[in-house]
């Protein structure tokens, strides 16, 4: 019983010169694999047009209903999505709707900061998703 | 007459002073060697190193609102934290942290007075300290606050004996009631050799004394939230913890005035009253890291450990120690 009493004391003992392995987080961050599934992000083609083509492919797969969209025509009869939405407070980034997409429209990325200080700040507007993406979402954008 | 009041009010802002500086720093000196022991940093954002976070920490308590439950008996509510802090206090005048020396040309002693009944003082005193967590426990009408006292109470009682068992070994030893004298017998051998039984003893009994962990059980969160202090909040709450950490130090300068040879040097000649520190954190620090290691004890075990194992043992010691003292030439 002693020597296990000894033990317990030895391995902490040899704990506290160990390297600490905490991330001073503000700081500090971690480097994120480009796998990571972050915030989403919509991409253009080459000559800078939107390759979303409003198929609804990913809201329908979104197991959270956290994707809303509205397809519409332009004028070269080409469909895009007139407006797209992505509840970020619902979202649960599992990334289905990245897997869904026929044309490689939608992608996820290593952000992830996108605390906000109201509900309105987590809806994720086509401005906000699209490449070049802002920085930040602006607040109160609606 | 007039000198020896100011001397003594010098000596009691001083000591006081000294003991609750002492005390904040072993806070954060706990929080920060216990997140050494599982491989965090432990508090770092206030201040370099986190030095300024005992300081915040008491803002924030002073800052707190003070709430006393509506069925709580308020009397009895507000005097409880102060029964436990008085007596913690109390005993701080009979440790001895360095013999007499000359400071300013007089003669002062390190200590508040030496009692010729010093150690038979601090346990009478520091046993008074249950009264607090008792009627902590009681007025606040709380069910969680009540078992917590009355697990302390029981607890604190179980080990008080085989703590005053153990002490009767030193007493043996050097024949002498007194903090002072029981320093000076050590000047040769420190007592944690001959006594080193009754060490073992008595440092587990005072970690059960000070409801440390692995015997923290008055205030196990998990089932008691935390103990006889559940409704306590703010200052009060801030007493109970001063009175807490205030008794670790009393306990590591007992532990070392009567095993550790108090301010007798060890190889390195250093002034007494440092080394004195170093022993009496040494000490702490062991608390602390006793506190990283090891579970919580079942209240059952608890009082089976304290009953069936301490006690016999220190019995065993009081019947050794003079067979020891005849055969090594003591007596």
């Amino acid at each position: 019983m002693i020597k296990a009493l000894a033990e317990g004391l030895s391995v902490t003992l040899k704990h506290m010169f160990k390297k600490r392995n905490t991330v001073q987080y503000p700081e500090q961050r971690r480097e994120y694999s480009p796998r990571f599934r972050g915030r989403h992000k919509l991409n253009r083609h080459e000559d800078g047009s939107e390759k979303c083509v409003g198929c609804y492919l990913c809201a329908v797969v979104c197991p959270s209903k956290c994707i809303e969209l509205q397809a519409a025509e332009n004028e070269n009869g080409k469909r895009y999505a007139e407006w797209y939405e992505i509840q970020m407070g619902r979202c649960i980034f599992c990334g289905f709707c990245v897997e869904a997409c026929p044309v490689e429209a939608l992608d996820m990325t290593p952000f992830y900061e996108m605390s906000c200080y109201s509900r309105e700040g987590l809806i994720y507007e086509k401005k906000d998703l699209l490449v070049p993406m802002p920085e930040k979402k602006e607040v109160g954008s609606k | 007459m007039t000198e020896f009041i100011i001397i003594m009010l010098v000596k009691m802002i001083v000591i006081f002073g000294a003991v609750m500086g002492t005390m904040t720093y072993i806070t954060l000196a706990e929080r920060k060697i216990l997140g050494y022991m599982q491989i965090r940093p432990g508090p770092n954002r206030v201040g370099p190193w986190g030095l300024l976070q005992p300081i915040a920490d008491g803002i924030k308590l002073f800052l707190k609102e003070d709430i006393i439950p509506d069925h709580a008996s308020k009397a009895v509510f507000v005097i409880a934290p102060a029964m436990a802090l008085i007596p913690a206090v109390m005993t701080i005048a009979v440790v001895p942290f360095g013999p007499e020396m000359t400071v300013f040309g007089r003669k002062v002693t390190a200590y508040m007075a030496d009692v010729n009944i010093g150690l038979l003082y601090i346990f009478s005193v520091s046993s008074m300290g249950v009264y607090g967590i008792v009627l902590a426990g009681w007025a606040s009408e709380s069910k969680y606050s009540l078992l917590g006292g009355l697990r302390s109470s029981a607890q604190m009682i179980s080990y008080e004996l085989s703590m005053g068992f153990a002490v009767v070994g030193v007493l043996m030893m050097s024949q002498s009631l007194s903090m002072v004298k029981i320093i000076e017998a050590q000047k040769g051998v420190w007592f944690i050799i001959p006594q080193f039984f009754g060490f073992v003893i008595y440092i587990i009994a005072a970690i059960a004394e000070l409801n440390r962990t692995p015997f923290d059980l008055p205030e196990g969160e998990s089932e008691l939230v935390s103990g006889y202090f559940t409704e306590y909040s703010s200052m009060k709450y801030a007493m109970f913890m001063l009175a807490e950490y205030i008794n670790i130090i009393t306990v590591s300068g007992i532990v070392t005035t009567l095993y550790l040879g108090g301010w007798h040097s060890f190889f390195i000649p250093l002034p007494p009253l440092v080394w004195f520190m170093i022993k009496l954190l040494a000490v702490v620090f062991f608390m602390i890291w006793v506190r990283a290691t090891y579970p919580r004890f079942r209240y059952d075990q608890l009082m089976t450990f304290g009953w069936k194992v301490l006690l016999p043992a220190s019995i065993l010691n009081i019947l050794f120690t003079p067979l020891f003292m005849k055969i090594f030439g003591y007596l």
